[in-house]
């Protein structure tokens, strides 16, 4: 008998809470370490960032919404589900060249950091709310709200962590996101689309596509419906793309380059206060 | 009308469910980009029945309404505006106050809309009435228990009647497809109405799920097509409700386009009843006109 020929998987995007292929029905190869061909990703284009900013924005209301508390819950749940099939992501690093003591220290981090913000999300309005002293008759007090659609650019490096060290701060305060997973290695991004299926995050809170950046940043951070940019790409070139476009409709922007994801630097609640905005408010006190 | 041979609503004319969704969906894979894409945005936007018909409307909101009708985008001062308002009779007159010398039409339904369940005398005050305070088309709804009960003559008689109080006012014909059951009986209700005398025909009140769908309105079409080949007068078109996106308002032009030709592609000849669709089709222009995606943040909701 011939030897078997392995079927390698096509791996789907995650928007809305479904799993389409790229609107365009283009993908592309994903080789691992040494350039050997592991599976097939979508090539998504300008429409299929359409497609996930309306997801997005759809599911942004219903999220922010949300008491903090059960977010909290909800964020707990997909580190729960995580651990459950950390076998299945500590393969998936494998398969891309990850020696298993680096890929099993990766998939514990990425749980590790769930948890982290998870335990934040019905802190951060108690920590960073403030009361103000003002002259007039009033009490006036500011607290952070969510923000609304943040576009994430993910960076290759450390492929599951990175990614998941970015979404859980931004949906942590109830934001809903669209994440531009890493070119080289997006598996274990799209895969953690299908943790988050399972648990109980509303369809369209996280959306994640994958592509080329040069065919979908510039589309995300200038799309006018969304309101902030997480960067982690440091190249000079598309620093000045993203910049010039947030301009367009004054997006807060974040560059955050990083290089080693494994830093506790990461698990710090001024990433999540980074897509907040204050909401001040003046209340009448007295006569 | 002495010169038409009315045919016998009795009979029925076959329709093939599986071929009409066919030829929709056949029809809606074609791609239209670029300028094309533009222009027919732009000719969507100019045949929109920009509508208001809830129990909370008020003076201000017809007239906010009239403002975006007017005028539907402020930085882009050269689009054109929508062909229409659709309002409440009691509505009509501060709507044609707000659009005097704008070349907007004021549309107004009648005949105790939405249900239609009235007497005749009463649907025919109700229309007069539109007409008197100036709206210039009226929009009437069939009465679909008569109609599904096989009183075809009764149907044809008050559509009759409505369209002579409208006097100088266009006549629309809501038929109400949602109620109807059947694609056949869609087809029966449009000849009835174009035979009794309407100007237009129109899918929908708006009140009622499913709305205007693309298989009814291809039967529809087939209908004035028919009609048009007999007897030679141009019927108009009008899907109303449920069309909320530019594509699918794209999607009606094609049809339009495929099935009577470049001729009724004008605002005097097919209209969408709509109130979302605008702003979706503003944001679609500009998105043309400047290439970045737009939020509906930055448009007027009215």
């Amino acid at each position: 008998m011939a030897d078997r020929l392995e079927v390698l998987k096509t791996y789907k995007t995650y928007v809305g809470g479904k799993f389409p292929r790229s609107e365009s029905d283009r993908t592309y190869r994903v080789t691992d370490v040494k350039e050997k061909h592991i599976a097939n990703a979508c090539r998504c284009s300008r429409k299929d960032v359409r497609d996930a900013v309306l997801a997005s924005r759809s599911a942004f209301g219903g999220w922010s919404a949300r008491s903090a508390y059960n977010r909290g819950q909800v964020l707990y749940r997909i580190a729960e589900m995580l651990e459950g099939r950390k076998e299945q992501f500590i393969k998936e690093l494998e398969l891309a060249g990850v020696k298993e003591k680096d890929a099993r220290a990766e998939v514990h981090t990425t749980i590790d950091r769930l948890i982290y913000f998870a335990g934040w999300t019905d802190k951060i309005s108690q920590v960073f709310g403030t009361v103000n002293p003002v002259a007039s008759a009033h009490f006036n007090f500011s607290s952070p709200d969510a923000t609304g659609v943040v576009g994430i650019i993910a960076p290759d490096k450390s492929p599951l962590l990175s990614a998941i060290s970015l979404i859980a701060p931004v949906i942590a305060s109830g934001n809903s996101c669209v994440l531009l997973a890493s070119e080289t290695n997006p598996l274990p991004a799209v895969s953690f689309g299908e943790v988050l299926h399972a648990s109980d995050v509303p369809g369209g809170v996280v959306n994640i596509l994958t592509g080329y950046r040069n065919e979908t940043v510039d589309t995300l951070s200038s799309h006018k419906d969304v309101n902030a940019v997480f960067n982690t790409i440091a190249d000079r070139e598309t620093r000045k793309l993203i910049d010039e476009n947030a301009s367009i409709s004054v997006k807060r922007v974040t560059h955050y380059p990083a290089e080693d994801w494994f830093l506790d630097d990461h698990e710090n609640p001024y990433l999540i206060l980074e897509f907040m905005e204050t909401k001040t408010t003046w209340h009448p006190v007295g006569i | 009308m002495s010169t038409l041979s009315i045919p016998d609503f009795n009979n029925t004319i076959p329709i093939d469910q599986i071929g009409v969704e066919e030829r929709v969906s056949r029809l809606n894979k074609r791609s239209i980009k670029k300028e094309s894409k533009l222009q027919a945005l732009k000719l969507a936007l100019s045949m929109i029945d920009h509508t208001t018909l809830e129990g909370k409307d008020s003076e201000g909101k017809v007239i906010q309404l009239c403002s975006k009708a007017r005028l539907p985008y402020a930085p882009m001062p050269d689009l054109p505006h929508v062909a229409a308002v659709c309002v409440y009779p009691n509505m009509v007159a501060t709507a044609k106050k707000a659009l005097q010398g704008t070349g907007v039409k004021v549309a107004s339904v009648a005949t105790a809309f939405p249900s239609g369940m009235a007497q005749l005398h009463i649907k025919l005050d109700d229309t007069r009435f539109a007409v008197d305070q100036g709206a210039d088309e009226i929009d009437m709804v069939i009465s679909r228990g008569e109609f599904l009960k096989g009183n075809y003559s009764f149907i044809f008689d008050e559509i009759a009647a409505i369209k002579e109080a409208c006097g100088e006012a266009h006549l629309k014909v809501i038929l109400e497809t949602g109620e109807l059951e059947t694609l056949e009986n869609v087809r029966k209700a449009s000849d009835i109405a174009m035979y009794a005398g309407a100007d237009f025909i129109k899918t929908s009140t708006g009140k009622i799920s499913p709305a205007a769908t693309q298989p009814v309105t291809l039967v529809m079409l087939e209908a004035i097509r028919d009609f048009y080949r007999e007897t030679g007068t141009m019927i108009g078109m009008k899907p109303a409700g449920g069309i909320r996106k530019a594509k699918e308002a794209l999607q009606y032009l094609v049809l339009v386009k495929e099935t009577l030709g470049s001729s009724w592609l004008t605002p005097d000849w097919f209209r969408f009843g709509a109130s979302s669709l605008t702003n979706d089709l503003l944001m679609q222009i500009v998105k043309q006109e400047t290439g970045v995606y737009q939020s509906i943040n930055y448009f007027s909701n009215d």
